[in-house]
C-alpha cells in the first residue's frame, strides 16, 4: 500500500478489519465511511482511495458519496467538534447568539479549527433535544439552554482541561 | 416492571433529563440506598422520555405514582431519608397546582388532557429490556397476527382504523400495504423511516430511545402484513443512541425467536438491520432514503415508480415511518374500531407533537386528532414562557407553515392545517413570541432548503437560492418595490416544477409569512425597519442620556470602540461604526442602552448617498 506511512499503518490495519465485517452487507460503503471517520477523524483522500480499492469500486463513486452527505468530511478537524445546533427550535431560542458567544470565546468563525487543535466549530440542523434549545453537542454529551456567556465559557473550560 | 421489589424508580432518562443531570441523580441514589441498606428494596429503571422535558430532570415512583420534577443532587438524600426509608413523599418537588400540591403523576396537568398510544410505554420501561415490554403486552400483537390472522385481514384491520403515515405526508397505511402485497415480486422490503430531518422535531427520536421494542414490533407486523423478509432502520447519525437502543432490540428479538427463519412455527422469515444516514435532510424522502440505504448519494428518484413497485434493489418495498410502525401494536391489540373512535372524519387516531420555542412546557406530547391548536398551546403546552406575547406557530417544520393567533381555533387535522397553509409534518410545533422577525423566518427555513437541496432539479437548486437572494436583500434594506411579488410569482413556480416533495414545499413557509405578517415584509422593504429589531440592518442601537449614570462601562466593552462620552456628558454611540455585538445594553447596570426600530438618520444618509453615486 503506497499511500499509507508507518504511522497511519495501524489505522489503516483497523479500517481494513471494519471493511471485512461490513462486506457481507449489501452496499455498505456509508457504514464504513462513518467508522473510517471514527479512526482517521476525517476522509482524507487517501482513505477514500483505500476504501474504493477494498470495495473494488471507483474513487469517484466513493469521492461522490463523501461530499454528498453533510456529515463526512474532507478537512481534519479539531480535538473537540463542537456541534452546534441550527435546527428551528435552537434557531426561535437563540442559537445565532450562541454562534457568536463561541466565536469570540474562540476567536475562529464557522467550520474553522482553533490555531491549538482543540475545537473545530461546526453547525447541525437539530440534535433532537429541541426543548432543551439552544443546544450544542461536544463528542457525544449534549449541552442545553445555552443563553449566557457564562454557561458558554464554563462548558468550553471543562474541556480546555 | 418489578422484581418483586418494594419500590420502582422510574427515571426519565430521555435527552433532556440526561442534559439535566439525571445520571447523577441515579449514582446518588445508588450510593445512598446503600448507605441506608435498603439497596435490595428499589429498583431504579432508567426510562425513555416522559414527555415534559422542561421540568427535567424528573421520575415517577411506585406503587403510588408520585411524580417529582427538577429534582436535584441535593434533593436526593430528602427523597431517599423521607420518602423511601419513612413513606413521606417530598411535596415541594411535586407539580405545585393552583391551591394545592400534586402527587400522582396521572393528575399533573401536562399529563391530563393527553392520550397516549404510540408512546405507551414511554417512560414506564427499560428500553433495554425485552422483558418489561413483553410484561406490558408487549409482541402479543404480533403473534395474534400472525397466528390468527392471514395477511390480508391485518391489512384490512389497517384500513379500517383510518391510520394514516405520520411521516408528513398522511398517506393512509393500509392502502400503501396493499399494494406492496398485490406485487408479487420477491424479495420485499420493509424500511423504518427514522430520518427525522425536520428540525424541531423528536418524537421519534424519542420513541426509538424509549420503546424500541414496539417499532421493532410494529414493523414485524408491516413485514407479515405485505410478505416481507427483511427490514432496515434508516436512523440519522445524530442519534445515537437511537442506534444503539434499536440495534440491540433486534438482538434480543432474534433470542428470544421473534426474527429470524420460520417464526412461531410458520413460514414467515424475517430479519432486520440498521443503516445510519449521514446528515442530509433529503435522505428522509423515500426514494432518497432507498437511495442512500444502497450505499448511494441520497438523491430522489421521480415517482413512479413508486417504491411499493421497485423500491431497494428494484423490489417492492414498503416505507412507513417509525410513529406509524409504532402504532401498530396497539392498534391491532385494542381493535380498528378503538382507533377510528379517536379523532375526526379524516383523520383517525392521535398524534404525537414536539412542543418547543417560546412556550411554556416544552417537550413531548401525544394527544387525539381534532383539537385545537389553541388547547395545544395554552392548555397543555401552558401558554407561553414568561408571559411573552403569542406571534405565530410554525407547523410542518420547513415544509410548512406559519399561522397566526387568528388562526389558533384550527382543529388539528391533516386537512384543516393544510386548508390553513400550514401542514401536519412529522409534528414540530414551534412557538414563536412577538420578538421574532418573521422575514428573518422565513430566511432561516430557505436557508436550511437551499443548503439541503440536492441539486438534482433546477427549480429547487436556482429558484430557492433567487428566493433567497431577494430575502436576504430585503432584510438588508436592499429590498426593492415589487419584491414580494417576484417570490409570490418564483415560489408557486417552484412549487410546481420541482421533482420531490423537498422543492414542492420548500416556498411555504415565505408564502405563508407573506401572507399573514405582509405589513412586516413591507416595513423591511420601504421603511428599511425591521419592527422587531432583529435584522441587524434594521435597527440601531442608542444610549437613553437621560437614564445613563456616565459609568463608561458599556465604553470599555465596546470591541469596537465606537462610543465614547464622559461623566458629565454621558455616552454616545457612533452609529456608522456601531456592529451591533449587543456588549453594550448587557452590560449597562442601569438598562440605558436599547434597540430601536429603523436603521439611524446618519447611517441611512450614507445609504442614500451611495445610492445616489
Ligand atoms: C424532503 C422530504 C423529507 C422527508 N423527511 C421525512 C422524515 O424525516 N421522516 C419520515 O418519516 N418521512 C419523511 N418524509 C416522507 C417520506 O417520503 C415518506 O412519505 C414517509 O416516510 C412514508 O411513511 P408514512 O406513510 O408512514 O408516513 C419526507 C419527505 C420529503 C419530501
Ligand atoms: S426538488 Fe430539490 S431536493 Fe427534490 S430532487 Fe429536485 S433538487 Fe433535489
Ligand atoms: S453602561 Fe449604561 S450607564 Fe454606563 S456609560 Fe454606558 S450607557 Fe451609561
Ligand atoms: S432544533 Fe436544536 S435540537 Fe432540535
Amino acid at each position: 500500500m503506497s499511500h499509507t506511512c508507518d504511522k497511519d499503518q495501524a489505522l489503516y490495519d483497523e479500517l481494513k478489519l471494519v471493511i471485512n465485517e461490513k462486506k457481507k452487507l449489501r452496499n455498505p460503503l456509508i457504514e464504513i465511511l462513518h467508522k473510517a471517520q471514527d479512526i482517521f477523524g476525517y476522509l482524507p483522500v487517501e482513505v477514500q482511495m483505500f476504501v474504493a480499492e477494498q470495495l473494488e469500486i471507483s474513487l469517484s463513486k466513493v469521492y461522490g458519496v463523501v461530499t454528498f452527505y453533510n456529515r463526512f468530511s474532507m478537512t481534519p478537524r479539531g480535538k473537540y467538534l463542537i456541534n452546534v445546533c441550527t435546527g428551528t427550535a435552537c434557531y426561535v431560542k437563540g442559537a445565532p447568539k450562541l454562534i457568536q458567544m463561541l466565536s469570540e470565546e474562540l476567536k475562529i468563525g464557522m467550520g474553522e479549527t482553533t490555531p491549538d487543535n482543540m475545537f473545530t466549530l461546526s453547525e447541525v440542523r437539530c440534535v433532537g433535544a429541541c426543548s432543551l434549545a439552544p443546544v450544542l453537542v461536544i463528542d457525544e454529551e449534549t449541552y442545553g439552554r445555552l443563553d449566557t456567556r457564562k454557561k458558554v465559557k464554563e462548558i468550553l473550560n471543562r474541556y480546555r482541561g | 416492571m418489578s422484581q418483586n421489589k418494594r419500590m420502582d424508580v422510574l427515571l426519565c432518562c430521555g435527552s433532556g433529563c440526561i442534559s439535566a443531570g439525571a445520571k447523577k441523580l441515579k449514582e446518588k441514589i445508588i450510593e445512598l440506598s446503600k448507605k441506608h441498606n435498603i439497596e435490595n428494596e428499589i429498583n431504579i429503571i432508567e426510562t425513555g422520555c416522559m414527555g415534559p422535558c422542561n421540568l427535567g430532570p424528573v421520575m415517577t415512583i411506585y406503587p403510588e405514582g408520585v411524580f417529582y420534577q427538577k429534582v436535584k443532587v441535593e434533593d436526593i438524600q430528602e427523597i431517599v431519608e423521607e420518602h423511601f426509608i419513612k413513606g413521606r413523599p417530598v411535596k415541594r418537588l411535586m407539580s405545585q397546582g393552583d391551591n394545592k400540591v400534586i402527587s400522582e403523576k396521572k393528575e399533573v396537568p401536562f399529563f391530563q388532557n393527553q392520550v397516549k398510544v404510540a408512546l405507551e410505554n414511554c417512560g414506564y420501561l427499560n428500553p433495554e429490556k425485552i422483558e418489561e415490554y413483553i410484561a406490558l403486552d408487549g409482541y402479543e400483537a404480533l403473534v395474534t397476527s400472525i397466528l390468527e390472522k392471514t395477511p390480508e385481514e391485518v391489512i384490512q384491520e389497517i384500513k379500517d382504523s383510518g391510520l394514516r403515515g405520520r411521516g408528513g405526508g398522511g398517506f393512509p397505511t393500509g392502502v400503501k400495504w396493499g399494494f406492496v402485497q398485490a406485487n408479487k415480486n420477491k424479495p420485499k422490503y420493509v424500511v423504518c423511516n427514522a430520518d427525522e430531518g425536520d428540525p424541531g422535531a423528536f418524537m421519534d427520536r424519542s420513541l426509538l430511545e424509549g420503546d424500541p421494542h414496539r417499532v421493532l414490533e410494529g414493523m414485524l407486523i408491516a413485514a407479515y402484513a405485505v410478505g416481507a423478509s427483511k427490514g432496515f432502520f434508516y436512523i440519522r447519525a445524530e442519534y445515537p443512541l437511537a442506534v444503539v437502543r434499536i440495534k440491540n432490540a433486534i438482538e434480543q428479538a432474534r433470542e428470544s425467536g421473534l426474527l429470524g427463519e420460520n417464526i412461531f412455527g410458520t413460514d414467515f422469515s424475517f430479519d432486520a438491520e440498521v443503516r445510519m444516514g449521514a446528515g442530509a435532510f433529503v435522505c428522509g424522502e423515500e426514494t432518497a432514503l432507498i437511495n442512500s440505504i444502497m450505499g448511494m448519494r441520497g438523491q430522489p428518484n421521480p415517482k413512479p415508480p413508486y417504491p411499493a413497485n421497485s423500491g431497494a434493489w428494484q423490489k417492492p418495498t414498503l416505507v412507513n415511518n417509525v410513529e406509524t410502525l409504532a402504532n401498530l401494536p396497539t392498534i391491532m391489540r385494542k381493535g380498528a374500531k378503538w382507533f377510528s373512535s379517536m379523532g375526526t372524519e379524516t383523520s383517525k387516531g392521535t398524534k404525537v407533537f414536539a412542543l418547543t420555542g417560546d412556550i411554556k412546557n416544552t417537550g413531548l406530547v401525544e394527544v387525539p386528532m381534532g383539537i385545537s391548536l389553541n388547547d395545544l398551546i395554552f392548555n397543555i403546552g401552558g401558554g407561553m414562557a414568561e408571559g411573552k406575547k403569542f406571534k405565530g406557530v410554525q407547523l410542518g417544520g420547513p415544509s410548512g407553515g406559519c399561522l397566526t393567533a387568528e388562526d389558533l381555533q384550527t382543529q388539528i387535522d391533516y386537512e384543516s392545517l393544510k386548508a390553513k397553509g400550514a401542514m401536519m409534518g412529522s409534528g414540530g410545533v414551534i412557538v414563536m413570541d412577538d420578538t421574532k422577525c418573521m422575514v428573518n423566518v422565513a430566511k432561516f427555513f430557505l436557508e436550511f432548503t437551499v443548503d439541503e437541496s440536492c441539486g438534482k432539479c433546477v427549480p429547487c437548486r436556482v429558484g430557492l437560492k433567487q428566493m433567497y437572494n431577494i430575502l436576504d436583500n430585503i432584510t438588508k434594506g436592499k429590498g426593492k418595490k415589487g419584491d414580494i411579488e417576484r417570490l409570490i410569482t418564483l415560489g408557486e413556480s417552484i412549487q410546481k416544477l420541482s421533482l420531490c416533495g423537498l422543492g414542492q414545499s420548500a416556498p411555504n413557509p415565505v408564502l405563508s409569512t407573506i401572507k399573514n405578517f405582509r405589513e412586516e415584509y413591507e416595513a423591511h422593504i420601504n421603511d428599511k425597519m425591521c419592527p422587531t429589531c432583529v435584522c441587524t440592518d434594521l435597527y440601531h442601537i442608542e444610549i437613553d442620556k437621560d437614564k445613563c449614570i456616565g459609568c463608561s462601562l458599556c465604553s470599555r466593552k465596546c470591541p469596537v470602540t465606537c462610543i465614547t462620552g464622559s461623566r458629565t456628558e454621558k455616552y454616545t454611540i457612533a452609529q456608522v461604526d456601531c456592529i451591533k455585538c449587543g456588549n453594550c445594553i448587557e452590560v449597562c447596570p442601569v438598562s440605558a442602552i436599547d434597540k430601536i426600530p429603523g436603521m439611524s438618520s446618519e447611517v441611512l444618509n450614507i445609504a442614500n448617498n451611495i445610492e445616489e453615486d
